[in-house]
């Protein structure tokens, strides 16, 4: 079952029809995956009128909330540059949010085609976390525009930093919307706790408030709110666009990134890469239950 | 896995697949069910320690009645199950029918579901798109095509996942009961496309409950019994094993009657 030329019977091995090679399986059927990808991305707002939109506005309104609430009315613009502070955050939570909430439903989503039709069943999530990135494109076109009128000019680090920090999220993102869209189709209490989860992310990140902040009330003590992947990336982000945006970047970046961060984000995303196998392993081991339980 | 002969396409071999019938699903129920000491889930074998072979090119015709475990064996070899133990083993491409409809998505329109479809089926882009008109013209449903699958009749809904089933360049042909929707002119159409498939020399698995048709297509019959193996042999002898005929068949002279019974007026 690839998609290469048929050949004669007698050529071909016995073999398990159910044979899947799980993520590496995905990727070989790169044709069925594309068109998963452009299914999902038409049917999420599906019979809306506005469409696509709703994936720009969705975001920019919790921006407008975040610099209207956080940043004008408690006091926290005292940030240089808050807009482009938050909104390079949010960027990159925003995508992580969206992979884990959508990936968790997906399998469940699509039971009409899993209970009918073997294919490898981590292609729902995986095109989940592709849709996502999908909606990214703009969003960082407006932030490049945001970062290019205030004065920054892209350097080495900071790009590497954002390819880190999109690794990261890519990476944890699929992991977990694996886990849980298995998890999903045998209670689906698990979609209602991610929606809970994923609010908790959008405070564990230094979005709306500067990272200076932890590290004053912690007393330097980080090392556990550092731990979580995702404020990781939110930092990589913010090196990458916001620290080029304010008066002096070279002080910024010492005063409110953390040391070794590039080191951090590698980390990060070697515990992302343990957690994908995790991931993989948990479902191959539930995958067989799936179309009964759907 | 290397001691089967070169011309066997599927291998079923001590399979058992066991369903959980579920008693309790939230939480209140539960823990009500724990305090009270009963049983909190119950299983039972669809399919129980199943084997036969197929060789390439037979034709099977696989009866039992509802419940037998028909439908649950052919997702075991169609790979969208996996047994709970055993081994099912197939040849080549599959493709068919599993449970009257094809895996569509509601929300698609004909021409998307085609297309992706075909994909999931293992066909490429450029297979698809040359084959494209040969499917839609076997399925004639007009101008549906580009309506969403969800708004289709059941029929139409068959007819186009029957079309591009059939399509498919594969070596085991599946099909459950696909004729159990389809009007008689369709209907019609689908046998004859299925004598085509076999005469091809694929491997043919059809679903019935119809023995006229089975006696039509097929050169073997399995029978399943509460998903164990009740018969595994003649097509003649199977049918009269499961008592779908009256002693003479001969009754009826009127050829139309027979083409009913031949197309499957479900018993």
């Amino acid at each position: 079952m690839t998609d290469t030329e048929h050949l004669p019977v007698s050529e071909q091995p016995l073999v398990e029809p159910s044979a899947s090679n799980g993520l590496l399986g995905v990727f070989s059927r790169r044709y069925l995956l594309r068109l998963l990808v452009r299914r999902e991305i038409s049917a999420r707002y599906q019979g809306s009128f506005l469409g696509l939109l709703w994936s720009y506005i969705n975001p920019l309104s919790q921006f407008f909330i975040y610099w209207f609430i956080m940043g004008k009315l408690i006091g926290l613009d005292k940030t240089e540059t808050y807009p482009i502070h938050v909104f390079a955050a949010l960027i990159v939570v925003h995508f992580f949010v969206e992979t884990f909430n959508a990936g968790t439903r997906s399998i469940v989503r699509n039971k009409a085609l899993v209970k009918k039709m073997a294919l490898p069943r981590e292609m729902f999530p995986v095109a989940s976390m592709l849709v996502s990135l999908f909606h990214v494109g703009p969003q960082l076109i407006i932030l490049l525009i945001a970062c290019l009128a205030t004065g920054w000019s892209p350097d080495l680090v900071g790009m590497s930093a954002a390819l880190l920090a999109f690794g990261i999220v890519m990476v944890l993102g699929t992991a977990l919307a694996l886990l849980f869209s298995t998890a999903n189709v045998f209670f689906r209490d698990f979609s209602s706790a991610v929606s809970i989860l994923t609010n908790f992310v959008r405070f564990g990140v230094p979005m709306i408030y500067p990272y200076t902040l932890v590290a004053d009330r912690f007393r330097g003590h980080t090392d556990l709110y550092l731990a979580n992947p995702i404020a990781d990336a939110v930092l990589l982000m913010q090196r990458a666009f916001w620290v080029g945006t304010t008066n002096d970047p070279a002080a910024t970046a010492l005063v409110h990134m953390p040391d070794h961060l590039l080191t951090r984000g590698l980390i990060a995303l070697g515990a992302s890469l343990v957690l994908l196998v995790i991931a993989q392993l948990v479902f191959t081991r539930l995958e067989n239950k799936i179309p009964e339980r759907l | 896995m290397a001691d089967y002969p070169k011309d066997v396409s599927i291998v079923v071999d001590d399979v058992t697949k066991a369903f959980t019938l579920r008693y309790h699903r939230t939480f209140k129920q539960v823990s009500v069910a724990m305090v009270k000491g009963r049983d909190l889930s119950d299983t039972f074998n669809a399919l129980d320690h199943v084997s036969f072979t197929v060789k390439q090119g037979e034709s099977i015709g696989l009866m039992g009645l509802n419940g037998s475990g028909k439908s649950t064996l052919l997702k075991l070899v169609n790979g969208i199950m996996k047994p709970d133990s055993g081994t099912v083993l197939t040849r080549g491409r599959i493709a068919g029918l599993i449970a009257t409809g094809a895996g569509f998505h509601p929300q698609l329109t004909g021409r998307e579901n085609v297309y992706l479809n075909a994909a999931v089926l293992g066909m490429g882009e450029r297979e698809t798109a040359r084959k494209f008109d040969a499917i839609i013209d076997f399925a004639e449903i007009g101008r549906h095509l580009d309506a969403p699958v969800g708004n289709y009749s059941s029929g139409q809904f068959a007819r186009l996942g029957f079309a591009v089933a059939v399509h498919v360049d594969s070596d085991i042909f599946l099909a459950d009961e696909v004729l159990a929707v389809g009007d008689r002119p369709f209907k019609k159409k689908c046998m004859e496309k299925m004598q085509e498939i076999r005469d091809s020399g694929r491997t043919l698995f059809y679903v019935s409950h119809a023995a006229a048709s089975v006696r039509k297509m097929c050169d073997r019959v399995i029978v399943l019994e509460n998903g164990k193996v009740g018969f595994d042999g003649g097509v003649n002898a199977g049918i009269k094993y499961l008592k779908y005929e009256d002693e003479n068949p001969d009754n009826d002279p009127d050829d139309m009657g027979d083409l009913d019974e031949e197309l499957g007026a479900d018993i």
